[in-house]
């Protein structure tokens, strides 16, 4: 079966330095994939580049059977200005965007989906309030109504829990569980082993190249741990020009 | 009752140069008030003024060219400061460097390539003149030009009005959905050097500036959503015009200052009184609610 995301010899590059470095493989729908490593790994570069907002230096990303405007995207909580004045109500609405756009008009119901999407987040009654006076777990929660109105078929989330408080983040990974359930796939930055053991049936171990790929239980093994850590620690000023695949 | 009349309507009733003005200052505030919230909101309040001096050099070829005609100066102004800032645009795209450091540098370039323009072929009269600008000297031409500006702006917002505000709040996730942030910050900053320009002959390119930013920052110490945010903006631009216009007529100042000055009394009114952040509601509200 052809992955919903084909990654096929993947380079991306900072400064002709690679942040992801000939990465191939592919997450297979209806997946659950967490993808862990350490700092300067490369995951968020991953996850830009999945969702379009950074090209490939070399190699090719291709997503499968979807427009790559349906992904439900949740960025960074660091990228969203927080001041803005805009009312939590709007924020989910803007998860509707794959349908209107910037021009079409809102429908009673998406108003209601909408709705819905608070009170499953279990913000009720929040509507009206500004994003910005909300607390960190509230706002994650906001966004993920935001991802829960968009309905897409392919979730991407980075870092969605960091942080977040433990009781925000158990309700909010309750809802992952239930998308994967629904046959969505969802690939999510994450930072905690323990999390990924628990909830995350594969696992993508990132050191720019990928270190292992697959079972959870099979990836995240004491030795590929280390060998995660010593390959992005190493990160070699007078690395030479790369001549293929590695 | 006459002493009111003989202040406040008195000189519009006798003069049509000040209805003139009066009337400008309406078309300039209905197009600051949107442009300054944006300015303000996107944190560029500092860009918008760099934009103001880089329309100078197109301001001052019209000049040369045409005379002291808005149109001519004003066509000039708007592709000086529309090339600054798609320059100043391509440059923090395509290079590390970000977006206002750009902008100063080109900004900086063009102003002084304005100002030789201006020395050269002009006499200090006529940059007095673009630098500070006449309201009280505005012409048919101007007129229907500065309205012109204002209902294109009050337009294209409609228009851009959900992809700017997503833009603001979240780049990403906009960029992401729709693969085209880029065009709403191009067709933004198009409508700063729009009304940058209309702006000019009323209040000059060192002041247009003023009209925008004084009335949009004194708005975010009363409002707090964007729709109330430009109401109250637009509202204060207007009445700042026309108070200004009141005392430059009865004092004999000059008009420009005259106005910006009176906005950035509202300002410093609302750093003091303001209740949302302003500096007696932040004293004040050290008493909290019950849970």
């Amino acid at each position: 079966m052809t992955p919903i995301v084909e990654l096929n010899d993947l380079t991306i590059t900072y400064e002709r330095h690679p942040a992801i470095h000939h990465l191939r493989g592919g997450f297979s729908k209806g997946s659950l994939t967490a993808v862990i490593g350490p700092n300067g790994a490369g995951k968020s570069t991953l996850i830009k580049a999945i969702v379009g907002l950074l090209a490939p230096s070399a190699g090719r990303l291709a997503i499968h059977g979807i427009s790559p405007r349906d992904i439900a995207y949740l960025p960074q909580m660091a990228v969203i200005d927080d001041s803005f004045p805009i009312s939590v109500f709007d924020v989910v609405l803007l998860g509707h965007w794959r349908r209107v756009g910037a021009f079409r008009a809102m429908t009673a119901q998406m108003c209601e989906t909408a709705q819905r999407a608070l009170w499953t987040v279990g913000l009720e009654g929040f509507d009206d309030r500004p994003f910005g006076s909300l607390s960190a777990g509230q706002r994650q929660r906001v966004l993920f109504a935001r991802v829960l109105v968009a309905d897409s078929p392919l979730i991407v989330l980075d870092e969605p829990f960091t942080a977040v408080d433990t009781r925000t983040t158990n309700d909010l990974l309750r809802l992952v569980a239930r998308w994967h359930g629904e046959g969505r796939t969802v690939i999510s930055v994450l930072h905690d082993f323990d999390q990924v053991r628990r909830h995350f049936p594969d696992t993508l171990l990132l050191a720019r190249e990928a270190i292992g790929w697959g079972p959870t239980a099979e990836v995240l093994t004491s030795e590929n741990l280390l060998k995660a850590r010593a390959m992005s620690e190493a990160w070699d000023i007078d690395a030479e020009i790369c001549r293929g695949a590695a | 009752m006459s002493l009111l009349y003989h202040w406040l309507i008195g000189p519009f009733a006798d003069y049509s140069f000040m209805r003139r003005g009066l009337i400008a200052c309406l078309a300039l505030a209905l197009g600051s008030g949107p442009v300054g919230v944006f300015l303000v909101l996107r944190r560029m309040s500092l860009i918008g003024d760099t934009m103001a001096h880089s329309v100078l050099p197109g301001a001052a070829v019209g000049f040369m060219l045409a005379g002291l005609s808005l149109p001519a100066m004003g066509l000039g102004g708007f592709i000086a400061g529309v090339t600054v800032a798609l320059a100043s645009g391509l440059v923090s795209r395509l290079t590390p460097q970000k977006e206002d450091a750009s902008f100063a540098a080109f900004f900086m370039i063009s102003l002084a390539l304005g100002v030789l323009l201006v020395s050269l072929h002009g006499s200090t009269v006529d940059l007095m003149h673009v630098l500070f600008g006449t309201i009280l000297a505005v012409d048919d031409t101007s007129l229907i030009l500065m309205a012109s500006v204002a209902t294109t702006t009050l337009l294209v917002f409609a228009v851009i009005f959900r992809a700017l505000i997503a833009e603001c709040f979240d780049p990403a996730f906009l960029r992401a959905v729709s693969g085209k942030g880029g065009i709403t910050h191009t067709v933004f900053l198009m409508l700063v050097v729009l009304n940058m320009v209309s702006g000019f002959q009323a209040l000059g390119t060192l002041m247009a500036v003023g009209l925008m930013m004084l009335p949009a920052t004194a708005a975010r110490f009363w409002a707090r959503q964007v729709w109330s945010l430009i109401c109250l903006a637009t509202a204060v631009a207007l009445v700042s015009g026309y108070l200004g216009l009141v005392l430059s007529y009865r004092f004999n100042l000059p008009s420009g200052p005259a106005i910006v000055l009176t906005a950035g009394m509202f300002y410093l009114v609302s750093l003091f009184f303001g209740p949302r952040g302003g500096l007696l509601s932040t004293l004040a509200r050290r008493r909290h609610f019950r849970a």
